[in-house]
């Protein structure tokens, strides 16, 4: 390590800090203060914007909603994007780079319009309003980049280990379950993370399919905009209630993020 | 990299999959264009064929947001690219300081895009904000929401702060997997740091680079949240990106037609210069 990229990085971390910065600190203010005069540091600290959401089960239900559905999305990510990715690294079969193409476009299609197709399909299998309707629907993106992170570190993973297992007579259900995964450990990790983060923070589908029962919490969040403006304050606090479990995510799987794609396509 | 076996059995393994984003993937697309080739009037819907696609190609709002769209784009990708890289150069390697840079770096990824663009809306202002009293403190005349180059300003830095922690995350664990072998022959050959850089970690970082690409070009051609929450679009259209008008049609206006086959041209565009990039980098691959 010499100076300069500590300084670099220093540098860079301030600069990612300072806007969240500001955010936990107007979450402590109250709105005089902060529609009032340029303060660094709250005057009158006070937990109120906090006390106000975590008494309100309209407001922490959100929060709750959204961890249903992100928790559901991931389990269902995960689930079948492993053998998926499994097939992809280990075998060639009919039409497999077509499909692992079509997959991906799947991220690609601006949501705007697919929207009332969207509330239409999901209304017409009575799935409208629920969690695991916004858990389906975010797997049309988690599911291709799951695929794809999972497709590469698997092709890292040398095939002698599968046709070792079968040789010592393990079937395909029982070696997968039983040493391949366990052998992949990091980039299940890795691809855990990357699911829960874009289906933690897209909001368009997730606003679309819901009501009442699974409102997300980036949709509660717009109803500090009232008649006499914007509660910037419980705003403020709503935020950063919305970046604490993404942290803790992050905090567990840091070490799989470090050790990485270190298997993968690298 | 492994021989693959032929196996058409592969076909089960891959079949969960295929159904589940099938279920949300091909009927509304079919839905969507059914809408775009028909005017759909009360009840009643007639059949106009190609009628919409004309109307929206020559539509001058569109092409002007469309231009709009390919500047930010690339703007965003030029930035944030070398940028991540460099990054990923600087940070720790191991103990509690490579964990806590993991984390802070992390953050703005985690945060809800409607709240990223609230955050920056707040942080700009001249009057309560940081950035906006300090940069008017020191002389500069800074408003996101009055002037054109201010707001463009602010969308760029903003989506640099959301976004440059994706491809720095990606390159850092892509540069963990080189072995220390390498950078020990490197010394040995007295190897300049641009050199270690250049023909060591730069080809190592290829595939997590092809990654990070895609994903942010996608991304940020599709970016809606951040600047509609942040500006508006405005001042004026200055920062009314593709999605935006294609939102403000779909919704605002209720030409469902045009905008269908509005968003049938924007996918087929992602899609076009996506598969153009995917190509020719298997293509250079191939060539090695």
């Amino acid at each position: 390590m010499n100076k300069r990229k500590i300084i670099g990085i220093s540098i860079y971390i301030f600069f990612i800090a300072l806007p969240i910065y500001w955010l936990v600190m107007m979450s402590f203010k109250s709105n005089e203060e902060i529609l009032g005069s340029l303060t660094y540091w709250p005057q009158n600290f006070s937990f109120d914007n906090y006390i106000t959401i975590f008494s309100d089960p309209s407001w922490y239900m959100g929060y709750v909603n959204s961890m249903i559905y992100v928790i559901m999305n991931v389990i269902i990510t995960l689930l079948t994007a492993l053998p998926a990715a499994y097939a992809f690294s280990r075998y060639r079969f009919l039409g497999d780079k077509p499909l692992f193409f079509w997959l991906l476009t799947n991220k690609m299609a601006p949501p705007a319009v697919f929207l009332l197709p969207f509330f239409q399909l999901y209304s017409s299998v009575g799935l409208f309003d629920t969690h695991i309707a916004v858990a389906l629907a975010h797997c049309l993106f988690s599911v291709p980049l799951a695929v794809w992170i999972l497709e590469g570190f698997m092709s890292g993973v040398p095939t002698e280990i599968d046709e070792t297992a079968y040789i010592d007579g393990y079937s395909f259900p029982h070696f997968f379950i039983k040493i391949f995964i366990p052998m992949i450990r990091s980039a299940i990790g890795v691809t855990a993370f990357f699911s829960f983060m874009f289906s933690w923070v897209e909001l368009l589908m997730a606003r679309t399919l819901t009501s009442i029962h699974a409102k997300p919490i980036g949709a509660i969040m717009t109803r500090t905009i009232g008649g006499e403006g914007v509660d910037w304050g419980l705003l403020a606090a709503a935020g950063v209630l919305t970046i604490i479990p993404g942290c803790l995510v992050v905090w567990f799987v840091r070490n799989h993020i470090a050790k990485g794609f270190a298997l993968g396509r690298v | 990299m492994n021989l693959k076996v032929q196996n058409n059995k592969a076909w089960f393994l891959v079949l969960p999959v295929l159904l589940l984003v099938a279920f949300s993937a091909v009927i509304p697309l079919m839905t969507v264009v059914n809408y775009s080739v028909q005017d759909i009037f009360d009840n009643s819907r007639v059949y106009v064929g190609t009628e919409w696609y004309r109307e929206v190609l020559n539509d001058p709002r569109l092409q002007a947001s469309l231009i709009r769209q390919f500047i930010f784009s690339g703007s965003v990708l030029l930035i944030e690219i070398p940028l991540g890289i460099l990054v990923a150069l600087m940070m720790p390697t191991k103990g509690r300081m490579a964990s806590l840079c993991l984390v802070v770096l992390a953050m703005p990824l985690l945060i809800p895009w409607n709240v990223v663009g609230t955050i920056w809306q707040i942080f700009g202002r001249a009057d309560i904000g940081l950035m906006g009293a300090f940069l008017n403190g020191i002389g500069v005349n800074y408003n996101y929401a009055s002037n054109p180059t201010d707001a463009w300003f602010t969308v760029l830095l903003m989506d640099v702060w959301h976004w440059t922690s994706l491809v720095a995350l990606l390159c850092y664990s892509g540069l963990r997997a080189i072995p220390d072998a390498y950078y020990q022959a490197a010394k040995i050959d007295q190897a300049s740091a641009w050199a270690v850089f250049r023909y060591i970690q730069l080809p190592k970082l290829r595939n997590v680079l092809v990654i990070g690409v895609l994903l942010r070009f996608m991304d940020s051609f599709m970016i809606y949240a951040e600047p509609f929450v942040l500006t508006g679009g405005g001042p004026g259209n200055s920062t009314t990106f593709l999605s935006q008008t294609l939102t403000k049609m779909a919704i605002g206006q209720f030409d469902l037609g045009p905008a269908a086959a509005f968003s049938l041209v924007y996918f087929l565009i992602v899609l076009l210069v996506s598969w153009l990039f995917f190509t020719t980098i298997t293509h250079l691959d191939n060539k090695k």
